[in-house]
């Protein structure tokens, strides 16, 4: 559990973070979103104690990080940044070893740990193991920054826009294997981010900035449908945002029960998304939600969609 | 430079180079004696064309070991002011090394030896000092720039991972910087082999004794011998950095 109290910090008489309050719980994936100098970052690198608060307490499990030796707190975190910061002289086994090696892990079990990793993140360790930084990709690249901030099995993962000098179809690959180390690993993690489309398909709680301010701290159903004032509205797409709903919300919560035998068939997991692109191609109003379970026979109907995600 | 095939690679190359480069050395110090005839017939008119005063490997063993007592030094006080002036606690210093090491590059070799030998006497011990003082700045330069290119990306990732500064130094800060800073060793190397010769004028044994009295004695063939020897050695030395910079710039290669 991470959890910020009236946390205020001021840069050169600007107030970078004003009174901000939160509690991030174990295994969230909670993501910072708003504009630019709204304050994310700062309050990500106040984490691990990059940079100390004017007034106000971080604690991590109970513990005031500022009271913490931040050598061996930064150890217990797996950072990412934007721009990566792979060490150009270390092949991609030695990155991914750098925290398991200054905590003087046994070699054997390092080099298991690498080999894991590598298959986490989708690289095929005979093939990378022993590649320089400058022989990958981007997208490969920020795969062994995450594998690289996973080594030491940290406790939570801080995250500041990992994927914003991606290109789209990369950016889109590799939020999908975050979501999937994340459900797989359990861990907590803390993401800086612009991109609200992000931040909706990959957390489980937004924190809505600005101005050093914390605007609306809610799951994204919760802000999408009931957006605090007008400027997280706007920033979640005014009337755009109903779309966005359509993409948190799984088929199975919103089928209705209904003997109507309808042709095609949904699983309930699917996002309301998804079940309306279906509608839309196969010129059906409605789809057999199928249950695994053996539940009673429900349908999702379009006209259901329309007037009740209002 | 000798073309050679480009399977050896860069570095390679630079080995293979060093190495004949230093074998001509040596062979060319050893038979130096043996070319009386050859300078007989290049310089008739003088009466003992070769430099008989000390062996040529002689010359060229206490050649290098001057440049090597200057050098070693250099590298040390070098690599640390700069590494020292980087740091946090030392930025504020930064103007004031600058400034020291630059009035010591101005400062020709020949006006230290001047100065330097009625305070300490004749011999090798001025010639290093002038050379320490001469070469001092390019180590420093080099290290301070180096150290100040490491990509802010990299030392931030080293910092948010909970490498200690120490740590930072050691394994990521200098290694990037390693190349830089050996091309600086590498410039104040080299002019140090050249600058050592006129240590010579006041007594050290060098490969400028032989160029010094051929000069004095209008004997040019002592000239060329000492020059060529010389020459020899500072390419041969200059090659040798090459391969060493080939070496520490191993990860920049093979891009895709």
């Amino acid at each position: 559990m991470i959890s910020f109290e009236h946390v205020t910090k001021t840069y050169e008489g600007r107030k970078a973070l004003d009174d901000v309050s939160m509690v991030v719980q174990s295994g969230e994936f909670c993501a910072f979103v708003g504009p630019s100098g709204a304050g994310k970052s700062t309050l990500l690198r106040l984490v691990n104690c990059l940079i100390k608060p004017d007034s106000g307490t971080i604690e991590y499990d109970g513990d005031d990080v500022t009271k913490l030796d931040p050598v061996v707190l930064r150890r217990r975190f797996g950072y990412v940044i934007q721009s990566v910061g792979l060490f150009p002289h270390w092949t991609v086994a030695k990155n991914i070893a750098t925290v398991p090696r200054l905590l003087g892990w046994p070699r054997k079990k390092i080099d298991d740990r690498v080999e894991e990793l590598l298959l986490l993140v989708d690289l095929a360790p005979s093939e990378f193991r022993d590649r320089y930084p400058r022989q990958l990709s981007g997208g490969q690249q920020q795969r062994v920054g995450v594998a690289r901030a996973l080594a030491a099995d940290p406790y939570c993962l801080l995250m500041d826009e990992p994927f914003g000098a991606l290109d789209a179809v990369t950016r889109h690959a590799l939020q999908g294997e975050l979501a999937r180390i994340q459900k797989k690993t359990g861990k907590t993690v803390l993401l800086v981010t612009h991109d609200v489309d992000e931040a909706i398909r990959l957390a489980t709680r937004i924190a809505v900035m600005a101005n050093g301010r914390l605007v609306q701290y809610a799951t994204p159903e919760e802000i999408l449908a009931a957006p605090a004032d007008p400027f997280v509205a706007s920033l979640f797409g005014g009337e755009a945002a109903s779309l966005r709903l359509l993409k948190v919300r799984r088929v199975g919560d919103w089928a209705v029960a209904d003997g109507a035998p309808p042709v095609q068939s949904i699983g309930p997991d699917e996002t309301l998304e998804n079940a309306l692109a279906r509608m839309l191609g196969s010129g059906l109003d409605a789809l057999a939600v199928s249950d695994p379970g053996g539940g009673p026979k429900r349908v999702i109907r379009l006209d259901d969609l329309v007037r009740r995600t209002r | 430079m000798t073309v050679l095939p480009r399977r050896f690679g860069a570095e390679g190359r630079a080995a293979i180079r060093a190495t004949v480069l230093l074998m001509a050395l040596i062979v060319m110090a050893l038979a130096m004696s043996a070319l009386v005839p050859l300078f007989h017939a290049a310089f008739p008119e003088l009466e003992r064309p070769v430099y008989t005063r000390a062996g040529f490997m002689m010359l060229l063993l206490s050649h290098i070991g001057l440049v090597a007592a200057a050098s070693l030094p250099v590298i040390l006080v070098g690599v640390g002011v700069g590494i020292a002036v980087t740091r946090p606690g030392g930025r504020e210093f930064a103007g004031i090394v600058d400034t020291i090491t630059a009035i010591g590059q101005t400062f020709p070799p020949v006006a230290v030896l001047a100065i330097a030998v009625p305070l300490i006497g004749f011999g090798a011990a001025p010639t290093i000092i002038a050379l320490i003082v001469y070469g001092v700045l390019p180590v420093v330069d080099n290290t301070v720039a180096g150290l100040r290119s490491s990509p802010p990306s990299v030392i931030g990732a080293a910092d948010g991972m909970g490498l200690t500064a120490r740590q930072k130094l050691f394994s990521v800060e200098l290694p990037l910087a390693a190349p830089v800073i050996a091309a600086g060793i590498r410039t104040s190397v080299t002019i140090a082999i050249g600058t050592a010769t006129i240590g010579s004028t006041v007594g050290a044994l060098t490969l400028g004794s032989p160029i010094i009295e051929g000069l004095s004695g209008s004997n040019t063939a002592y000239v060329v011998q000492g020059a060529v020897l010389v020459g020899l050695l500072a390419v041969t030395v200059d090659q040798f950095f090459a391969w060493l910079d080939a070496r520490l710039r191993r990860h920049e290669l093979n891009q895709t």
